[in-house]
Protein backbone atom coordinates (compact mmCIF):
# COMPACT_ATOMS: atom_id res chain seq x y z
CA UNK A 1 0.00 0.00 0.00
CA UNK A 2 2.87 2.31 -1.09
CA UNK A 3 1.37 6.28 -1.75
CA UNK A 4 2.32 6.08 -4.88
CA UNK A 5 1.60 3.54 -7.79
CA UNK A 6 3.54 3.16 -10.31
CA UNK A 7 2.46 5.40 -13.00
CA UNK A 8 4.57 4.34 -16.50
CA UNK A 9 7.76 3.39 -16.95
CA UNK A 10 9.42 6.87 -18.47
CA UNK A 11 8.01 8.49 -15.44
CA UNK A 12 9.86 5.69 -13.57
CA UNK A 13 13.10 6.51 -15.47
CA UNK A 14 12.67 10.28 -15.11
CA UNK A 15 12.61 9.74 -11.10
CA UNK A 16 15.76 7.76 -11.34
CA UNK A 17 17.22 10.57 -13.06
CA UNK A 18 16.04 13.34 -10.62
CA UNK A 19 17.51 11.37 -7.91
CA UNK A 20 20.60 10.70 -9.52
CA UNK A 21 20.77 14.49 -10.35
CA UNK A 22 20.47 15.29 -6.77
CA UNK A 23 23.11 12.86 -5.84
CA UNK A 24 25.32 14.40 -7.85
CA UNK A 25 24.26 18.14 -7.33
CA UNK A 26 25.67 17.06 -3.54
CA UNK A 27 28.51 15.16 -4.69
CA UNK A 28 29.55 18.70 -6.42
CA UNK A 29 28.50 21.50 -3.85
CA UNK A 30 30.09 19.73 -1.30
CA UNK A 31 33.70 18.76 -3.81
CA UNK A 32 33.21 23.14 -5.17
CA UNK A 33 33.17 24.48 -1.47
CA UNK A 34 29.74 25.77 -2.13
CA UNK A 35 28.37 24.31 1.33
CA UNK A 36 30.68 23.65 3.87
CA UNK A 37 31.81 20.05 3.66
CA UNK A 38 31.22 19.26 7.77
CA UNK A 39 28.25 20.92 7.18
CA UNK A 40 27.73 18.45 4.10
CA UNK A 41 30.01 15.82 3.69
CA UNK A 42 30.79 14.85 -0.12
CA UNK A 43 28.50 11.50 -0.84
CA UNK A 44 31.05 9.83 -1.95
CA UNK A 45 33.04 10.37 1.04
CA UNK A 46 29.87 9.14 3.31
CA UNK A 47 29.34 5.36 0.93
CA UNK A 48 33.27 5.23 1.15
CA UNK A 49 32.79 4.98 5.39
CA UNK A 50 29.47 3.07 4.65
CA UNK A 51 31.55 0.64 2.51
CA UNK A 52 34.52 0.09 5.26
CA UNK A 53 31.85 -0.30 8.48
CA UNK A 54 30.59 -2.83 6.49
CA UNK A 55 33.63 -4.48 5.81
CA UNK A 56 34.32 -4.51 9.53
CA UNK A 57 30.94 -5.92 10.53
CA UNK A 58 30.03 -2.11 12.46
CA UNK A 59 26.96 -1.62 10.61
CA UNK A 60 25.45 -4.73 10.23
CA UNK A 61 25.85 -5.04 14.41
CA UNK A 62 24.17 -1.57 14.82
CA UNK A 63 21.67 -2.59 12.49
CA UNK A 64 20.51 -5.99 13.56
CA UNK A 65 20.81 -4.61 17.25
CA UNK A 66 17.90 -1.39 16.02
CA UNK A 67 15.99 -4.17 13.78
CA UNK A 68 16.12 -6.78 16.86
CA UNK A 69 14.88 -3.85 19.09
CA UNK A 70 12.17 -2.39 17.01
CA UNK A 71 10.90 -5.90 15.74
CA UNK A 72 10.84 -7.35 19.11
CA UNK A 73 8.74 -4.74 20.62
CA UNK A 74 6.40 -4.20 17.75
CA UNK A 75 5.29 -7.78 17.54
CA UNK A 76 4.88 -8.24 21.76
CA UNK A 77 2.95 -4.80 21.45
CA UNK A 78 0.97 -6.74 18.29
CA UNK A 79 0.69 -10.04 20.27
CA UNK A 80 -0.83 -7.73 23.24
CA UNK A 81 -2.99 -5.24 21.55
CA UNK A 82 -4.34 -7.78 19.02
CA UNK A 83 -6.15 -10.18 21.54
CA UNK A 84 -7.26 -6.98 23.69
CA UNK A 85 -9.00 -5.20 20.68
CA UNK A 86 -10.51 -8.21 19.58
CA UNK A 87 -12.24 -8.29 23.15
CA UNK A 88 -13.00 -5.14 23.32
CA UNK A 89 -15.27 -5.55 20.68
CA UNK A 90 -16.46 -8.46 22.01
CA UNK A 91 -16.78 -8.89 25.29
CA UNK A 92 -19.07 -5.12 27.17
CA UNK A 93 -17.11 -5.83 30.02
CA UNK A 94 -13.53 -5.33 28.69
CA UNK A 95 -14.73 -2.48 26.61
CA UNK A 96 -16.11 -0.59 29.28
CA UNK A 97 -12.51 -0.52 31.16
CA UNK A 98 -9.92 -0.44 28.57
CA UNK A 99 -12.22 2.34 26.36
CA UNK A 100 -11.27 5.34 28.35
CA UNK A 101 -7.96 4.14 29.22
CA UNK A 102 -7.17 3.62 25.59
CA UNK A 103 -8.88 6.95 23.91
CA UNK A 104 -6.48 8.68 26.63
CA UNK A 105 -3.19 6.73 25.91
CA UNK A 106 -3.34 6.87 22.17
CA UNK A 107 -3.31 10.70 21.72
CA UNK A 108 -0.65 11.21 24.34
CA UNK A 109 3.27 11.80 23.22
CA UNK A 110 4.81 8.48 24.45
CA UNK A 111 8.38 9.78 23.83
CA UNK A 112 7.73 11.36 26.59
CA UNK A 113 7.85 8.28 29.19
CA UNK A 114 11.05 7.74 28.51
CA UNK A 115 12.39 8.61 31.56
CA UNK A 116 10.09 6.94 33.74
CA UNK A 117 11.12 3.79 31.74
CA UNK A 118 15.01 4.48 32.56
CA UNK A 119 13.82 5.21 36.24
CA UNK A 120 11.92 1.70 36.26
CA UNK A 121 13.91 -0.86 34.17
CA UNK A 122 17.32 0.88 33.50
CA UNK A 123 19.13 1.98 30.18
CA UNK A 124 19.37 -1.63 28.78
CA UNK A 125 17.51 -3.66 26.01
CA UNK A 126 15.01 -4.31 28.60
CA UNK A 127 13.37 -0.81 28.51
CA UNK A 128 14.34 0.09 25.22
CA UNK A 129 11.79 -2.81 24.14
CA UNK A 130 9.24 -1.93 26.59
CA UNK A 131 9.86 1.83 25.70
CA UNK A 132 8.71 0.70 21.98
CA UNK A 133 5.99 -1.86 22.83
CA UNK A 134 4.54 1.11 24.70
CA UNK A 135 4.37 3.35 21.93
CA UNK A 136 3.13 0.98 19.22
CA UNK A 137 0.33 -0.46 21.68
CA UNK A 138 -2.17 2.15 21.53
CA UNK A 139 -2.51 2.55 17.58
CA UNK A 140 -2.64 -1.38 17.02
CA UNK A 141 -5.31 -2.00 20.09
CA UNK A 142 -7.47 1.36 18.55
CA UNK A 143 -7.31 -0.25 14.91
CA UNK A 144 -8.31 -3.88 16.02
CA UNK A 145 -11.07 -2.51 18.26
CA UNK A 146 -12.48 -0.16 15.65
CA UNK A 147 -12.33 -2.51 12.98
CA UNK A 148 -13.60 -5.40 15.06
CA UNK A 149 -16.47 -3.25 16.23
CA UNK A 150 -17.71 -2.21 12.55
CA UNK A 151 -17.18 -5.38 10.71
CA UNK A 152 -20.83 -6.91 8.99
CA UNK A 153 -23.39 -8.28 11.50
CA UNK A 154 -24.71 -10.21 8.69
CA UNK A 155 -21.87 -13.24 8.00
CA UNK A 156 -21.62 -13.43 11.76
CA UNK A 157 -25.41 -13.84 12.37
CA UNK A 158 -25.54 -16.57 9.54
CA UNK A 159 -22.64 -18.21 10.87
CA UNK A 160 -23.94 -18.40 14.39
CA UNK A 161 -27.43 -19.09 12.82
CA UNK A 162 -25.71 -22.11 11.15
CA UNK A 163 -24.29 -23.47 14.37
CA UNK A 164 -20.91 -22.11 14.25
CA UNK A 165 -18.99 -22.12 18.21
CA UNK A 166 -17.55 -18.52 19.27
CA UNK A 167 -13.99 -20.00 18.68
CA UNK A 168 -14.97 -20.79 15.12
CA UNK A 169 -16.39 -16.92 14.55
CA UNK A 170 -13.57 -15.80 15.99
CA UNK A 171 -11.32 -17.86 13.49
CA UNK A 172 -13.66 -17.62 10.47
CA UNK A 173 -15.59 -14.99 10.74
CA UNK A 174 -14.43 -12.12 12.98
CA UNK A 175 -10.53 -12.07 12.19
CA UNK A 176 -10.55 -12.18 8.46
CA UNK A 177 -13.10 -9.63 8.15
CA UNK A 178 -11.42 -7.40 10.65
CA UNK A 179 -7.86 -8.34 9.63
CA UNK A 180 -7.24 -4.89 7.12
CA UNK A 181 -8.40 -2.60 9.85
CA UNK A 182 -5.80 -4.43 12.38
CA UNK A 183 -3.07 -4.64 9.45
CA UNK A 184 -3.68 -1.09 8.93
CA UNK A 185 -3.29 -0.54 12.59
CA UNK A 186 0.21 -2.27 12.15
CA UNK A 187 0.92 -0.10 9.67
CA UNK A 188 0.51 3.05 11.75
CA UNK A 189 2.59 1.43 14.54
CA UNK A 190 5.88 0.54 12.79
CA UNK A 191 7.21 3.83 11.84
CA UNK A 192 5.73 5.22 15.40
CA UNK A 193 8.17 1.95 16.37
CA UNK A 194 11.60 3.01 14.20
CA UNK A 195 11.35 6.48 15.35
CA UNK A 196 11.01 5.27 19.17
CA UNK A 197 13.82 2.89 19.10
CA UNK A 198 16.31 5.48 17.44
CA UNK A 199 14.83 8.02 20.33
CA UNK A 200 15.66 5.23 23.00
CA UNK A 201 18.46 4.15 21.13
CA UNK A 202 20.07 7.91 21.22
CA UNK A 203 19.11 8.30 25.14
CA UNK A 204 20.57 5.23 26.88
CA UNK A 205 23.07 4.56 24.38
CA UNK A 206 24.40 0.83 24.01
CA UNK A 207 25.23 0.51 19.93
CA UNK A 208 22.59 0.40 17.76
CA UNK A 209 22.51 3.04 14.71
CA UNK A 210 20.82 5.61 16.85
CA UNK A 211 23.37 4.91 19.59
CA UNK A 212 25.91 5.25 16.93
CA UNK A 213 24.50 8.37 15.33
CA UNK A 214 24.52 10.19 18.45
CA UNK A 215 28.09 9.33 19.60
CA UNK A 216 28.86 10.57 15.42
CA UNK A 217 27.26 13.52 16.46
CA UNK A 218 28.87 14.41 19.85
CA UNK A 219 32.71 13.99 18.01
CA UNK A 220 31.47 16.27 15.58
CA UNK A 221 31.75 13.17 12.58
CA UNK A 222 29.26 14.64 10.37
CA UNK A 223 30.41 11.95 8.06
CA UNK A 224 29.38 9.42 10.63
CA UNK A 225 25.82 11.07 11.22
CA UNK A 226 25.58 11.47 7.34
CA UNK A 227 26.09 7.76 7.32
CA UNK A 228 23.90 6.67 9.79
CA UNK A 229 21.17 8.61 8.25
CA UNK A 230 21.68 6.41 5.24
CA UNK A 231 21.64 3.24 6.94
CA UNK A 232 18.44 4.33 8.85
CA UNK A 233 16.73 5.43 5.72
CA UNK A 234 17.17 2.00 4.04
CA UNK A 235 16.32 -0.01 7.23
CA UNK A 236 12.84 2.12 7.39
CA UNK A 237 12.05 1.82 4.05
CA UNK A 238 12.83 -1.97 4.41
CA UNK A 239 10.60 -2.51 7.52
CA UNK A 240 8.08 -0.24 5.59
CA UNK A 241 7.61 -2.08 2.59
CA UNK A 242 8.24 -5.42 4.14
CA UNK A 243 4.91 -5.14 6.42
CA UNK A 244 3.40 -3.56 2.84
CA UNK A 245 4.43 -6.83 1.45
CA UNK A 246 2.95 -9.01 3.91
CA UNK A 247 -0.56 -6.71 3.79
CA UNK A 248 -0.56 -7.73 -0.02
CA UNK A 249 -0.01 -11.40 0.54
CA UNK A 250 -2.31 -11.89 3.92
CA UNK A 251 -5.20 -9.90 2.19
CA UNK A 252 -4.91 -11.43 -1.64
CA UNK A 253 -8.81 -12.50 -1.40
CA UNK A 254 -9.55 -8.76 -0.58
CA UNK A 255 -10.78 -6.55 -3.10
CA UNK A 256 -7.97 -3.88 -2.31
CA UNK A 257 -6.24 -6.40 -4.04
CA UNK A 258 -7.83 -7.22 -6.89
CA UNK A 259 -5.94 -5.99 -10.40
CA UNK A 260 -8.08 -5.43 -13.53
CA UNK B 1 -11.54 6.88 16.42
CA UNK B 2 -12.43 4.79 19.64
CA UNK B 3 -14.73 5.47 21.74
CA UNK B 4 -15.66 9.07 21.46
CA UNK B 5 -19.82 8.32 22.52
CA UNK B 6 -20.60 8.20 25.81
CA UNK B 7 -22.29 4.95 26.56
CA UNK B 8 -25.99 4.92 25.11
CA UNK B 9 -28.40 7.43 27.07
CA UNK B 10 -31.35 6.54 25.28
CA UNK B 11 -33.66 9.17 23.40
CA UNK B 12 -36.28 10.47 26.52
CA UNK B 13 -33.37 10.45 28.75
CA UNK B 14 -31.04 12.94 26.81
CA UNK B 15 -32.55 15.71 28.63
CA UNK B 16 -31.64 14.93 32.05
CA UNK B 17 -28.13 16.00 32.88
CA UNK B 18 -28.46 13.71 35.73
CA UNK B 19 -28.36 10.69 33.67
CA UNK B 20 -25.77 12.20 31.39
CA UNK B 21 -23.33 12.44 35.10
CA UNK B 22 -24.16 9.67 35.40
CA UNK B 23 -22.86 7.83 32.44
CA UNK B 24 -19.79 10.12 32.31
CA UNK B 25 -18.93 8.61 35.65
CA UNK B 26 -19.51 5.08 34.71
CA UNK B 27 -17.44 6.01 32.03
CA UNK B 28 -14.36 7.56 33.41
CA UNK B 29 -14.97 4.99 36.42
CA UNK B 30 -11.63 2.75 35.07
CA UNK B 31 -9.39 5.83 35.27
CA UNK B 32 -10.59 6.55 38.91
CA UNK B 33 -9.93 2.75 39.74
CA UNK B 34 -6.25 2.98 37.44
CA UNK B 35 -5.16 6.02 40.11
CA UNK B 36 -6.46 4.14 42.49
CA UNK B 37 -3.96 1.04 42.00
CA UNK B 38 -1.20 3.98 41.55
CA UNK B 39 -1.85 5.20 44.97
CA UNK B 40 -2.33 1.97 46.81
CA UNK B 41 0.59 0.10 45.11
CA UNK B 42 2.55 3.32 46.04
CA UNK B 43 1.37 3.52 49.49
CA UNK B 44 1.63 -0.31 50.48
CA UNK B 45 5.52 -0.12 49.90
CA UNK B 46 5.40 -2.94 46.85
CA UNK B 47 7.67 -0.32 44.91
CA UNK B 48 9.71 2.62 46.69
CA UNK B 49 7.92 6.14 46.78
CA UNK B 50 10.88 6.91 44.47
CA UNK B 51 10.26 4.51 41.14
CA UNK B 52 6.37 5.48 41.86
CA UNK B 53 5.65 8.87 43.36
CA UNK B 54 2.03 9.12 45.20
CA UNK B 55 -0.59 11.39 43.46
CA UNK B 56 -0.39 13.90 45.69
CA UNK B 57 3.43 14.53 46.15
CA UNK B 58 3.22 14.70 41.75
CA UNK B 59 0.23 17.26 42.40
CA UNK B 60 2.28 18.87 45.11
CA UNK B 61 5.26 19.50 42.70
CA UNK B 62 3.38 20.22 39.64
CA UNK B 63 1.78 23.07 41.59
CA UNK B 64 5.49 24.19 42.62
CA UNK B 65 6.48 23.90 38.92
CA UNK B 66 4.06 26.19 38.43
CA UNK B 67 4.44 28.41 40.73
CA UNK B 68 8.01 28.83 40.04
CA UNK B 69 7.32 29.64 36.61
CA UNK B 70 9.46 26.93 35.24
CA UNK B 71 7.06 25.19 33.67
CA UNK B 72 5.24 27.70 32.19
CA UNK B 73 8.64 29.16 30.72
CA UNK B 74 9.35 25.89 29.61
CA UNK B 75 6.08 24.83 27.93
CA UNK B 76 6.30 27.91 25.65
CA UNK B 77 9.09 27.54 24.75
CA UNK B 78 8.65 23.79 23.64
CA UNK B 79 4.83 24.62 22.04
CA UNK B 80 6.08 27.88 19.74
CA UNK B 81 8.61 25.53 18.28
CA UNK B 82 6.26 22.57 17.88
CA UNK B 83 3.36 25.62 16.62
CA UNK B 84 6.22 27.31 14.37
CA UNK B 85 7.32 23.93 12.86
CA UNK B 86 4.32 22.48 11.88
CA UNK B 87 2.16 25.79 10.67
CA UNK B 88 5.05 26.04 8.27
CA UNK B 89 4.94 22.48 7.34
CA UNK B 90 0.87 22.31 7.14
CA UNK B 91 1.15 25.29 4.84
CA UNK B 92 4.43 24.03 2.45
CA UNK B 93 3.20 20.41 3.00
CA UNK B 94 -0.27 21.33 1.64
CA UNK B 95 0.88 23.19 -1.45
CA UNK B 96 3.52 21.17 -2.36
CA UNK B 97 1.05 17.96 -2.29
CA UNK B 98 -1.35 19.67 -4.50
CA UNK B 99 0.96 20.58 -7.30
CA UNK B 100 1.96 17.38 -7.22
CA UNK B 101 -1.43 16.48 -8.08
CA UNK B 102 -1.73 18.96 -10.10
CA UNK B 103 1.03 19.70 -11.96
CA UNK B 104 3.01 16.14 -13.59
CA UNK B 105 6.41 17.76 -14.30
CA UNK B 106 6.63 18.99 -10.44
CA UNK B 107 5.07 15.44 -9.43
CA UNK B 108 8.57 13.80 -11.24
CA UNK B 109 10.82 16.28 -9.54
CA UNK B 110 9.74 15.82 -5.42
CA UNK B 111 7.77 12.00 -5.67
CA UNK B 112 11.65 10.89 -5.72
CA UNK B 113 12.51 12.82 -2.79
CA UNK B 114 9.07 12.01 -0.86
CA UNK B 115 9.40 8.47 -1.71
CA UNK B 116 12.92 8.33 0.33
CA UNK B 117 12.13 11.24 3.13
CA UNK B 118 8.41 9.04 3.97
CA UNK B 119 9.23 5.80 5.55
CA UNK B 120 12.30 7.40 7.50
CA UNK B 121 12.16 7.73 11.44
CA UNK B 122 12.70 11.11 11.33
CA UNK B 123 14.02 11.39 14.62
CA UNK B 124 17.25 10.33 13.06
CA UNK B 125 17.77 13.38 11.22
CA UNK B 126 18.50 14.79 15.23
CA UNK B 127 22.16 14.49 14.93
CA UNK B 128 22.05 16.14 11.50
CA UNK B 129 20.01 19.48 12.68
CA UNK B 130 22.65 19.22 15.72
CA UNK B 131 24.92 19.90 13.07
CA UNK B 132 23.45 21.92 10.95
CA UNK B 133 21.66 24.46 13.26
CA UNK B 134 23.73 23.96 16.60
CA UNK B 135 21.68 24.07 19.83
CA UNK B 136 19.22 26.61 19.27
CA UNK B 137 15.40 26.45 18.10
CA UNK B 138 16.24 26.20 14.82
CA UNK B 139 17.43 22.96 14.88
CA UNK B 140 14.25 22.20 16.42
CA UNK B 141 12.09 23.78 14.49
CA UNK B 142 13.70 22.41 11.02
CA UNK B 143 13.08 18.53 12.73
CA UNK B 144 9.64 18.92 14.07
CA UNK B 145 9.02 20.81 10.08
CA UNK B 146 10.70 18.17 7.92
CA UNK B 147 8.86 15.34 10.26
CA UNK B 148 5.77 17.09 10.33
CA UNK B 149 5.81 17.66 6.39
CA UNK B 150 5.51 14.24 5.18
CA UNK B 151 2.37 12.77 6.17
CA UNK B 152 1.25 16.52 5.66
CA UNK B 153 2.50 16.02 1.89
CA UNK B 154 1.22 12.84 1.35
CA UNK B 155 -2.15 13.02 2.33
CA UNK B 156 -2.59 16.16 0.42
CA UNK B 157 -1.65 14.61 -2.50
CA UNK B 158 -3.78 11.67 -2.13
CA UNK B 159 -6.76 13.46 -1.44
CA UNK B 160 -6.19 15.93 -4.66
CA UNK B 161 -5.92 12.74 -6.68
CA UNK B 162 -8.89 11.20 -5.38
CA UNK B 163 -11.04 13.95 -6.89
CA UNK B 164 -13.32 12.60 -9.48
CA UNK B 165 -12.16 13.87 -12.94
CA UNK B 166 -15.84 14.33 -14.01
CA UNK B 167 -16.82 17.25 -11.24
CA UNK B 168 -13.16 19.43 -12.69
CA UNK B 169 -14.29 18.13 -16.38
CA UNK B 170 -17.92 19.79 -15.67
CA UNK B 171 -16.38 22.99 -13.70
CA UNK B 172 -13.98 23.65 -16.63
CA UNK B 173 -16.22 23.18 -19.48
CA UNK B 174 -18.68 25.82 -17.36
CA UNK B 175 -15.46 27.95 -17.77
CA UNK B 176 -13.95 27.56 -14.09
CA UNK B 177 -10.18 28.75 -14.63
CA UNK B 178 -7.40 26.27 -13.13
CA UNK B 179 -6.82 28.91 -10.06
CA UNK B 180 -10.97 28.57 -9.65
CA UNK B 181 -10.82 24.68 -9.71
CA UNK B 182 -8.23 24.33 -6.78
CA UNK B 183 -9.54 26.75 -4.90
CA UNK B 184 -13.27 25.60 -5.28
CA UNK B 185 -13.24 21.68 -6.30
CA UNK B 186 -9.70 20.35 -5.34
CA UNK B 187 -9.13 21.74 -2.14
CA UNK B 188 -12.54 21.00 -0.81
CA UNK B 189 -12.28 17.19 -1.83
CA UNK B 190 -9.30 16.78 -0.59
CA UNK B 191 -9.99 17.97 2.59
CA UNK B 192 -10.53 15.22 4.60
CA UNK B 193 -7.29 13.72 3.96
CA UNK B 194 -5.58 16.77 4.55
CA UNK B 195 -6.71 17.19 7.80
CA UNK B 196 -6.22 13.95 8.81
CA UNK B 197 -2.60 14.53 7.52
CA UNK B 198 -2.47 17.08 9.58
CA UNK B 199 -3.36 15.35 12.50
CA UNK B 200 -1.13 12.93 11.92
CA UNK B 201 1.39 15.80 11.92
CA UNK B 202 0.27 16.79 14.61
CA UNK B 203 0.96 13.52 16.62
CA UNK B 204 4.39 13.66 15.25
CA UNK B 205 5.19 17.40 16.24
CA UNK B 206 5.34 16.55 20.09
CA UNK B 207 7.18 13.14 19.70
CA UNK B 208 10.02 15.13 17.69
CA UNK B 209 9.69 18.04 20.09
CA UNK B 210 9.95 16.10 23.38
CA UNK B 211 12.54 13.84 21.89
CA UNK B 212 14.61 16.66 20.33
CA UNK B 213 14.22 18.31 23.70
CA UNK B 214 15.42 14.90 25.29
CA UNK B 215 18.44 15.05 23.27
CA UNK B 216 20.21 18.54 22.35
CA UNK B 217 18.86 20.91 24.03
CA UNK B 218 18.75 23.75 26.98
CA UNK B 219 15.38 24.47 27.56
CA UNK B 220 11.60 23.13 27.24
CA UNK B 221 9.82 20.58 28.32
CA UNK B 222 12.06 17.34 27.29
CA UNK B 223 14.96 19.34 28.91
CA UNK B 224 13.13 20.00 31.97
CA UNK B 225 11.56 16.57 32.48
CA UNK B 226 15.36 15.43 31.53
CA UNK B 227 16.98 17.63 34.32
CA UNK B 228 14.40 16.91 36.60
CA UNK B 229 15.39 13.25 36.52
CA UNK B 230 18.71 13.46 36.73
CA UNK B 231 18.58 15.60 39.69
CA UNK B 232 16.65 12.57 41.74
CA UNK B 233 13.29 15.08 41.46
CA UNK B 234 11.03 12.15 40.27
CA UNK B 235 7.61 13.53 41.45
CA UNK B 236 8.55 16.63 39.90
CA UNK B 237 9.48 14.59 36.74
CA UNK B 238 6.26 12.69 36.71
CA UNK B 239 4.28 16.11 36.82
CA UNK B 240 6.05 17.82 33.53
CA UNK B 241 5.87 13.98 31.98
CA UNK B 242 2.08 13.97 32.58
CA UNK B 243 2.02 17.47 31.52
CA UNK B 244 3.14 16.68 28.28
CA UNK B 245 1.12 13.71 27.78
CA UNK B 246 -1.71 15.86 28.63
CA UNK B 247 -1.51 19.03 26.45
CA UNK B 248 -0.98 16.27 23.61
CA UNK B 249 -3.98 14.22 24.49
CA UNK B 250 -5.83 18.34 24.75
CA UNK B 251 -3.84 19.39 21.24
CA UNK B 252 -5.15 16.01 19.74
CA UNK B 253 -8.81 16.46 20.79
CA UNK B 254 -8.85 20.13 19.96
CA UNK B 255 -7.58 19.06 16.11
CA UNK B 256 -10.25 16.28 15.96
CA UNK B 257 -13.00 18.78 17.07
CA UNK B 258 -11.83 21.42 14.71
CA UNK B 259 -11.70 18.99 11.60
CA UNK B 260 -15.33 17.59 11.63
CA UNK B 261 -16.51 21.00 12.61
CA UNK B 262 -15.19 21.51 9.03
CA UNK B 263 -16.27 18.59 7.26
CA UNK B 264 -19.65 19.07 8.78
CA UNK B 265 -20.91 19.34 5.58
CA UNK B 266 -19.56 16.18 5.03
CA UNK B 267 -21.96 12.62 4.82
CA UNK B 268 -21.30 10.48 6.96
CA UNK B 269 -20.09 7.32 6.12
Amino acid sequence: MSPYSASDYRDQLLQTLVLAGLASLWEVSSRAGWVHPFLLPPLSDVLVRLFTDMQSGAVFVDLGLTLYRALTGFMIAAMLAVPLGLLMARRRGVQWFFDPLISIGFPMPKIAFVPIFILWFDIYDTSKVIMITFSCFFPIVTATYSGTSQIDKWPLWSARSLGATESQLLREIILPLASPAILTGLQIALPVGMITTIVTEMLMGGSGVGGAMIAAGRFADSVGVFAGIIEIAILGMVVIRGLDWLRARMLVWHPENRSY
Amino acid sequence: MAGSDIPSVSEEDRGSSVVVLAALCVRYLPLAIMLAVWELVGRSGLVSQQMLPGIGAIAAAFLDLLQSGELIVNAWRSLSRAATGLGLAVLIGMAVGLLMATRPMFRTFINPLVRILYPMPKSALIPLVMIWFGLGDASKIFLIFLGCLLPVIVSAYNGARGVNPFIIWSASSLGASKDEILREIILPAALPDILSGCRTALAFSFILMVSSEFVIAKDGLGFLIGSLGDGGNYPAMFAVILSVAGTGFVADRLFGSFASHRLRWKEQA
